[in-house]
């Protein structure tokens, strides 16, 4: 990948003994110390290298909570209760695992609005965006699945509401989610494979991550200027990146901590300390907080569409059509330009769309009454507009600011008034 | 991990203490994250307080045994004979492999508790019941790899190194023990 | 840009609680009291844990099972093994088989946990005229508004208002949400007679189990908060010398 640096020898003997054989060593050096990063990346671009440390962390603490978990429906909740009360710093795995589950997804969302301010899914990173969004997806199968594990109210009634939008499939609808709960209903067959598959897609994340990491070596980060940069305005990422990393590692980990240690149990819901009931149903069933956009997109439409797609199957597509937009976003986009910064009227624009999941998410949280359906529909009909009218449209239509000619005329003066305002 | 990247001549002193510093608070912070990982699987609360186990000892006659379970584990308790308790003290202790007397191994000479788990590699011998065999020394016979046990739990022949350990117990009356 | 990821972060804690407080108002508002273990700093009050206990024991136990409670948990309220050993002592257990197969009653010991009043769901519905007394050990974590709404419910009955009618076998309670509860009044002025000499009336006892039961529901509580008070100091030191060497090695870049 990177050509341009020289293949390192390394002092130690033995070091350059495995590298002339496995060229592992030099692979890391080459991709993770000499790494050539644009030198005008703002804080926003910690959020990458922070969600591969939350992936990690997540993958330890389950790993050692798997040694104490049991997934049967008679004593996964007692498992889980064993591990808060009996094995020695449980509490702190499950409740670090639990609320990883929910760092992981303010991170990667950070991330992915970074992502859409600064153009980062535009040409020549199109692949780079598209394996991010397999990333969400995957990690979104992964909480979901790992959410059920410790049978609680929440966890049988959201396991089941998520498995029956299957059956909005048309002809085979049934027959899908028969297979998927391996049973007439969620039950031990569903437990069970809801567990291997948790444990065995965080490594498929894993994988997908190198491959992430792979594309963007390719052309090398994108910058909060937008620019194709030359080689003197790069920096080695480390020490430069990883002690910025590592700042950047304390920070988050206090907000972590927080959580954890403070405040382990605001973010999820008092019903999963309930018994699963198959005979009972919660209230409301809300998903976790990072579903709720979401949530809200599935639950907005409530009419037949066209009078041949019926309002659940509609619910269904919109969901996942949220998704796939995503996918095809590096296409709609028809701006010459990646930063927001030189797009005035798309850096407004951002700050709407974000306002808008927002909204989304707080429709999600709440039950369906008064004024809410018809906000929550709105929400979805700009979330769909924002990508398939306004992204093509703009591109047309905007008159990008002149772009400067290298990174480090508009970096100098007070980087933090280049930087757009926030609307809220 | 410790390299400080480029230095320039003015303040890299400050700055090599600086990175030490900070590298090693990072390392700090990294094991003091894994630390709770790997402890989180030595034995938990409720394993530990199941860690006593009291044994009736009125049901069991004169040279009979019973097995116990003690922390996941069988413990032999065997009510001796007469002739057994005598044999177990007359073996002249220097001819053992593991010399220890009868006596250093029992709180009463008629009661004799062990574990039940072959020092070799964990097999539980035989001679519990009356209808398994006891091997050549009257004790205890580990159809694994051919160890044999004494009277009183020790090593007589065969490749396990140590005799059978007692575990901690005391005689919560005459007819009852507290293993653990 | 320390400005805008300042108030990027205010934005999304505002989103949070938008959230997170529309999910949680549901039912009627609960009373809310100044808890001990409330806080970064917040412990359980020992003495009022005990008193629960005595409560807990004496009014609650009759119906309501504590699962996940066994006695040897009883240490950190303070009690010493022998004490433990006695209290353990006053339960009988099912154990066994024996060697002839039967199961037999034992008395129980401190890895016991505390055996339920009904030995079964269908059993206790059937003592309950058809409800089922949930389980306490998770209660404050397991309601929405924790040790506030548990301890509203217990001291919010009160007459139904003017034409409301309440079913029979129901009660009227000013907090539960829907206001019918199966489950009768169960605390009265001077019902346990406090060992300290506290005076027994309503609130007083239905503090003290409240907190007993917030105990119960999360047990680590004080070992959480206090391994979290050296963790933020550690990160937060570790944070400024980060940034002091960040500043460093960045200041010959531009």
């Amino acid at each position: 990948m990177s050509t341009e640096t020289a293949k390192p020898v390394f002092k130690n003997g033995i070091a350059r003994w495995i590298d002339d054989r496995l060229p592992l060593l030099s692979w890391a050096q080459a991709e993770f110390v000499d790494y050539p990063a644009p030198k005008n990346l703002n804080y926003w671009w910690n959020f990458g290298s922070l969600a591969g440390i939350v992936l990690v962390l997540q993958i330890l603490t389950g790993l050692f909570l798997t040694m104490h978990y049991t997934p049967h429906t008679d004593m996964a909740f007692a498992s889980v209760e064993h591990i808060m009360r009996d094995v020695n710093f449980g509490w702190l795995l499950r409740y670090a695992h639990a609320n990883g589950a929910s760092m992981f997804f303010i991170v990667v969302y950070i991330h992915m609005f970074r992502g859409l301010y600064y153009g980062s899914y535009k040409a020549p990173r199109e692949l780079l965006w598209m394996l991010g969004v397999v990333i969400l997806l995957l990690m979104m199968a992964t909480a979901f699945m790992g959410y059920v594990l410790p049978w609680g109210q929440m966890s049988f009634w959201g396991a089941k509401v998520i498995t029956n939008l299957f059956s909005a499939v048309p002809i085979f609808g049934e027959t899908i989610v028969t297979w998927l709960w391996g049973g007439f209903t969620v039950d031990n067959p569903t437990l069970n494979r809801f567990f291997a598959l948790h444990y065995l897609l965080p490594f498929v994340i894993f994988a997908v991550v190198f491959l992430h990491i792979l594309a963007l070596h390719q052309f090398g980060s994108n910058n909060p200027v937008g620019i194709d940069i030359t080689k003197k305005d790069k920096i080695p990422f480390h020490p430069y990146y990883t002690i910025k990393d590592a700042f950047g590692l304390c920070v988050f980990f206090m907000v972590y901590g927080a959580f954890v240690f403070f405040a382990p149990n605001v973010l999820g819901h008092a019903d999963n300390y309930i018994p699963a009931n198959p005979l009972v149903t919660p209230a409301h069933i809300v998903p976790e907080w990072y579903f709720l956009p979401f949530y809200a997109i599935l639950r907005a439409i409530t009419f037949d569409i066209f009078w041949i797609i019926p309002a659940k199957l509609g619910g269904v597509i919109a969901m996942f059509g949220a998704i796939a937009v995503l996918f095809v976003l590096p296409w709609l986009d028809t701006s010459r330009v990646r930063s927001a910064r030189f797009r005035p009227i798309y850096k407004w624009l951002f700050w709407v769309f974000l306002a808008d999941c927002v909204v989304l998410g707080y429709v999600g949280a709440n039950p369906p009454e008064g004024w809410l359906p018809t906000i929550g529909l709105l929400a979805t009909i700009y979330y769909f507009a924002h990508f398939l009218i306004i992204m093509p449209l703009l591109g047309k239509l905007e008159r990008p600011l002149p772009l400067p000619d290298s990174i480090n005329k508009p970096v100098l003066p007070a980087s933090g008034a280049a930087t757009a305002q926030p609307a809220e | 991990m410790a390299d400080t990247g480029t230095l320039t001549a003015d303040g890299e002193t400050r700055r090599d203490f600086l990175g030490i510093v900070a590298w090693s608070g990072l390392g700090i912070g990294a094991a003091a994250v894994v630390w709770p990982l790997v402890y989180s699987m030595n034995p938990s609360a409720d394993v530990l307080a199941l860690s006593t186990t009291t044994v009736d000892l009125s049901g069991i006659e004169e040279g009979m045994a019973i097995t116990v379970m003690w922390r996941g584990s069988p413990v032999f308790v065997r009510h001796r004979t007469t002739a057994e308790i005598d044999e177990a003290e007359d073996v002249d202790i220097d001819t053992l492999r593991d010399p220890e007397a009868d006596s250093a191994r029992v709180t009463k000479p008629e009661w004799l508790v062990v574990s039940g788990v072959c020092t070799h590699l964990g097999c539980v011998p035989l001679g519990n019941k009356p209808t398994e065999p006891r091997g050549e020394y009257g004790g205890w016979f580990c159809p694994c790899h051919g160890s044999v046990f004494d009277t009183s739990g020790r090593i007589r022949q065969g490749p396990a190194p140590t005799n059978l350990p007692v575990p901690p117990y005391a005689f919560e009356s005459d007819t009852s023990i507290l293993i653990g | 840009m320390r400005r805008m990821l300042e108030k990027t972060l205010g934005g999304m804690a505002l989103a949070l609680a938008l959230v997170t407080g529309a999910a949680a108002a549901e039912g009627p508002e609960t009373l809310t009291r100044d808890w001990p273990q409330q806080g970064v700093f917040g412990t359980y009050d020992r003495h009022a844990l005990q008193r629960g206990f005595q409560v807990y024991s004496g009014v609650c136990a009759g119906c309501h099972s504590l699962e996940y409670m066994a006695f040897r948990n009883l240490e950190s309220l303070g009690y010493d093994e022998d004490e433990i050993v006695a209290i353990a002592a006053q339960y009988t257990v099912m154990d066994g088989p024996d060697d002839a197969g039967d199961m037999f009653e034992r008395t129980a010991v401190p890895s016991d946990h505390k055996p339920a009043p009904f030995a079964n769901e269908q059993q206790a519905r059937a003592a309950n005229g058809g409800a089922l007394p949930p389980d306490l050990s998770l209660i404050t974590k397991a309601r929405a508004g924790g040790e506030d709404y548990i301890y509203s419910l217990l001291v919010g009955y009160e007459e139904p208002p003017a034409g409301v009618e309440v079913p029979p076998g129901m009660n009227y309670n000013a907090y539960f949400p829907g206001h019918q509860i199966a489950m009768a009044q169960p605390l009265y002025d001077g019902m346990v007679e406090y060992q300290d000499g506290t005076q027994p009336t309503i609130s007083q006892m239905a503090a003290d189990v409240t907190q007993f039961l917030a105990w119960v529901a999360e047990p680590k509580m004080e070992e959480r908060k206090r391994t979290g008070i050296k963790v933020m100091l550690f990160l937060l030191i570790l944070a400024i010398i980060f940034y002091a060497y960040k500043r460093r090695i960045w200041a010959d870049v531009h």
